[in-house]
């Protein structure tokens, strides 16, 4: 047993609801228990759709045990096929039905339905959502992209032919970053075959085949039905993830040696306008800025080598939550120089987050959280993530357009480089005193206002303690090693206090002076 | 079809779209503020909590899951010792926690944990933490039911009141803190003066329930609590559920007709709050009087809304549903509703859609997994959770209850786009 308060990754089925909600034209029976169904509200709420999920559940309870569950998922699964007329069906079992043990692909099977029914394996107790949603691409290539053959070039066609493999439904900016790659494709000249899971039916996935090659966007995703199709058809799949400039330009050079056409018409065109904005002086501040990324494996490999060679940060933090890519991230983890961090326990990464110290956390909805909690910038550069990152605008984090995203994304979060510099300078002035509030405040301080008692009670919650009391009691500080302090810009004057008494306290001082500030501040320097 | 009251009774069977049990557990956390909520299921239990709780998660909540996997299934790991372990972990973590709830799940009850036993043996190793057991399972409960079987696992440890204690009126029903204060405040103005709630805002105050205990229900959904109070010698004053000015005055009057209050008393105390709520809904009636509602069903609480919207708002019904129908806790209910009232009891989901979908109604109550694509077909929808989270009982809510109905047709009027 394991206690959890928060799961980054829902249950496997959740992943097939991915694909399946992506889809059109093929229908999910699930075998599950009443209240399974609040997975709905995940695609209607948080993605705001416009259509119920096209799954059908058997909602089974107490009362059904004692009878024949079997044929309350037979009767179920009839029903949704007279009433949605699907091209095709996936059929499993939830959690709760796998400990029932009745066999949904059989039980389907002796329907006898004149479309493919595809049954679905997915070990509730063993795997997660992204390996759901994999098996069930995977498992739906292989029932519905034909027999394996070899492929033919086909010399008629004008132009390079491919499949763009792993956008899902509840994917981070995946109907986004979908619309950037198809325009550098057809920049290049490729013209795109199948899009799948989204938009694609069961009749799509029988075209597959038909491509020169497979352009993966989420590997999480489409990794093993690319391999499939590889070996199937013999078509090559793309291994570079286009997030941030230098991987968009390398997918550029990796799908022009895959096809034999010219990259120049992206590569020599106008690209994006990160390389001038981090190359201007007004970003000279974010050198070295510390950064923790964790997130799911592809988000975090790239936006960690995007945030080192393109925004010239330190990633001092690296880590996915996602076991099934572990080898990768590790490998990324040494190219920084640090650890890669392989945990789905939020306070896992709390802890290292706490440990790393960082200056900008890039994360999940949950490393928001932690990070407002400990008073640090933080943008959110995968899932999950919560209804505010399903925008309404357009925000791809792919190619070069995402590119941009991703540079006003992860910039900022943090302070104005100009205003850093005038809070640090001025720093005794009365207009830039540490009383006043960042100019984008208003520039007065940040008072509460006087809160009216609400009406009806809002969700107060009450404090909860995470740390221990520190009962070691500090040095005190001598009084002009306390002026000094306060000369340090405020935003960093609690960083160089708590480094000062840690410091103190590790050598046992009697009294903080100014020389142990500057010498706490010559070994913590970095 | 059967008649039941006035009222024009089905019985569905089907897919139905509800939350399980486990749900209660978002709103009980914050009612008893001592309390932990532990599920003991699978990764399901955990992303249903944590989606249904939505940002109040990130606050360090009172509930968690034990996440069951493959070697306690397997058997390689001795559950029991498992879960005693998790729990240990926990109230170490948690000293501030006084009653720990372990909460079965499906999985649990399908692999038949005994959690009673693991709740007597952890209430030994752990006290004085008390550990109490319920089900929030999909398969034996249905969303607002989960504080039924909560409720139920605490009655029999509430105190015993002296058998010649003068008689005390003990309030039924999670409520809002606010709401709850507003009721204390009108029962003592009518004399009442020990008054008691279940459940209390603090572990160590429950209240004591004996022969003499009179109790009223808050809410629709409590069969089970009613059972193990009636066992304990309570008794239940029936009336109506305290929902709009009707449903609170037939509430308070059950109260007071218990108590021997005469009727000056009575109309003393409650006439500021009709005349209050009766000014506040006014306005609401010329913007619902005539809208034809659906009830998809949700909370048990249907029942007694539906009464409130056509009664004090001239609403007229077109369905409602409701996914088990309580004949004796709401046969007050059930006498006023409008004579050939639709009454669905269980739900056949893609039915129940076909029916919505050819009255189209103006207005539809329903759970976020339709509230959107209703919305998208044109028809506008009020999704029923907000109903549970919202402080809806008694006089000074009545304006904001109808608000809440107005407010999507208010909306939908204003935009232009």
């Amino acid at each position: 047993m394991q206690l959890t308060l928060w799961t980054y990754e829902g249950p496997p089925h959740i992943g097939a609801m991915r694909v399946a909600t992506a889809m059109h034209g093929l229908h999910y029976v699930l075998h599950a228990p009443q209240g399974d169904t609040y997975a709905d509200l995940l695609f209607t709420m948080i993605e705001r759709r416009d259509a119920r999920p096209p799954v059908t559940y058997t909602t089974f309870r107490a009362q059904d045990l004692g009878r024949d569950t079997a044929e309350l998922f037979k009767t179920s699964v009839a029903a949704a096929y007279a009433r949605f007329q699907p091209q095709a069906m996936i059929v499993g079992a939830s959690c709760t039905a796998e400990l029932i043990q009745d066999d949904p692909g059989g039980l389907a099977k002796a329907l006898d339905l004149p479309i493919p029914v595809i049954p679905l394996e997915l070990p509730a107790y063993q795997k997660k959502e992204n390996w759901g949603a994999s098996e069930t691409f995977y498992r739906l290539v292989r029932a519905l992209a034909g027999p394996a053959s070899p492929r033919s070039p086909d010399e008629s066609r004008q132009r390079p032919l491919c499949n763009i493999l792993g956008p899902t439904a509840l994917g981070f900016r995946h109907r986004d970053d979908l619309i950037e790659i198809r325009r550098l494709l057809d920049t290049l000249g490729i013209a795109v075959n199948v899009v799948a899971p989204l938009g694609a039916s069961p009749a799509d996935l029988g075209r597959l085949k038909d491509a020169d090659f497979n352009v993966v966007l989420y590997p999480e995703t489409a990794r093993s039905a690319a391999e499939y199709l590889k070996k199937s058809f013999g078509q090559p799949f793309t291994k570079e993830v286009p997030l941030g400039v230098g991987a968009t330009n390398r997918f550029v050079a990796e799908v022009a040696t895959l096809t034999g056409i010219d990259p120049a018409p992206v590569l020599d065109g106008p690209g994006s306008r990160l390389p001038w904005y981090s190359r201007s002086v007004d970003s000279t501040y974010l050198t070295g800025k510390r950064v923790f990324v964790f997130g799911d494996a592809t988000h975090a490999i790239g936006i960690a080598r995007m945030a080192a060679r393109e925004l010239g940060f330190t990633v001092v933090g690296l880590g996915t939550y996602g076991r099934e890519f572990a080898r990768e991230v590790r490998a990324e983890a040494a190219e920084h120089g640090i650890e890669a961090l392989i945990t789905d326990d939020y306070l896992d990464v709390e802890a290292a987050i706490r440990a790393a110290a960082p200056e900008l956390v890039l994360g999940t909805q949950m490393e928001r959280h932690v990070a407002k909690r400990l008073g640090i910038p933080c943008a959110v550069i995968s899932a999950p993530i919560h209804v505010q990152d399903f925008p309404a605008r357009y925000a791809p984090q792919m190619g070069f357009e995402g590119a941009n995203v991703l540079f006003d994304t992860l910039v900022h979060p943090l302070m104005m480089g100009l205003e850093e510099h005038l809070l640090g300078m001025f720093r005794e002035d009365p207009e830039f005193h540490d009383g006043v509030g960042p100019s984008h405040l208003g520039g007065t301080p940040f008072e509460a206002p006087p809160v009216a008692a609400p009406a009806s009670p809002t969700p107060a919650v009450a404090p909860i303690l995470l740390e221990e009391a520190v009962t070691i009691t500090d040095a005190p500080w001598a009084p002009e090693a306390e002026r000094e302090l306060k000369k340090i810009p405020f935003f960093v004057r609690g960083k160089a206090r708590s480094n000062t008494e840690k410091f103190a306290r590790e050598r046992r001082l009697p009294l903080i002076t100014l020389e142990t500030l500057y010498d706490a501040k010559a070994h913590y320097g970095r | 079809m059967a008649a039941c009251g006035g009222i024009d009774l089905h019985q569905e069977h089907g897919q139905r779209a509800v939350f399980c049990g486990l749900t209660g557990i978002v709103w009980l956390h914050r009612k008893i503020q001592d309390a932990f909520f532990l599920v003991v299921g699978s990764r399901t239990c955990a992303h249903l909590i944590q989606s249904a709780a939505g940002v109040m998660i990130f606050a360090e909540p009172r509930f968690a899951t034990a996440i069951i996997d493959e070697r306690d299934l397997a058997g390689i790991a001795d559950a029991n010792e498992e879960l005693d372990r998790v729990v240990t972990r926990l109230i170490e973590r948690r000293p501030d926690i006084k009653l720990l709830f372990l909460v079965g799940s499906c999985p649990s009850e399908v692999i038949k944990l005994d959690l009673s036993r693991a709740a007597q043996r952890l209430s030994g190793r752990l006290a004085p933490v008390r550990v109490l057991n319920y089900s929030g399972s999909g398969i034996e409960t249905t969303f607002t039911q989960g504080e039924d079987a909560c409720l139920a696992a605490l009655v029999p440890e509430l105190p015993r009141a002296p058998a010649e204690e003068a008689p005390s009126l003990l309030i039924v029903g999670a409520l809002a803190d606010v709401v709850e204060d507003q009721f204390l405040r009108i029962l003592s103005a009518m004399g009442i003066a020990d008054v008691r709630f279940l459940p209390a805002r603090r572990a160590g105050a429950m209240p004591a329930v004996g022969r003499n205990t009179r109790y009223l229900l808050a809410q629709p959904f409590l069969a089970d609590t009613a059972r193990a109070l009636d066992e304990r010698g309570a008794r239940r004053l029936a009336a109506p559920f305290p929902l709009g000015a009707e449903g609170t005055t037939g509430w308070l009057r059950a109260a007071a007709e218990a108590f021997g209050i005469d009727d000056a008393t009575f109309a003393a105390a409650t006439a500021a709050g009709r005349a209050r709520a009766e000014t506040a809904l006014a306005p609401h009636r010329d913007k619902l009087g005539g809208k034809r509602v659906f009830f998809f069903p949700d909370s048990q609480l249907e029942v007694p809304l539906a009464r409130f919207l056509a009664r004090e708002l001239g609403v007229a019904l077109v369905e409602v549903g409701t996914p088990y129908l309580h004949r004796a806790h709401l046969a007050a209910e059930i006498e006023m509703l409008p004579a050939g009232t639709r009454v669905t009891e269980g739900q056949s989901l893609d039915d129940q859609m076909d029916r919505c979908r050819a009255e189209r109604p103006d207005l539809t109550i329903c759970g976020l997994g339709l509230a959107n694509p209703l919305e998208a077909e044109g028809l506008s929808t009020k999704w029923s959770i907000e109903l549970l989270f919202t402080p809806v009982q008694g006089y000074e809510q009545a304006g904001d209850l109808a608000e809440l109905f107005a407010r999507p047709l208010r909306r939908r009027a204003l935009l232009e786009v």
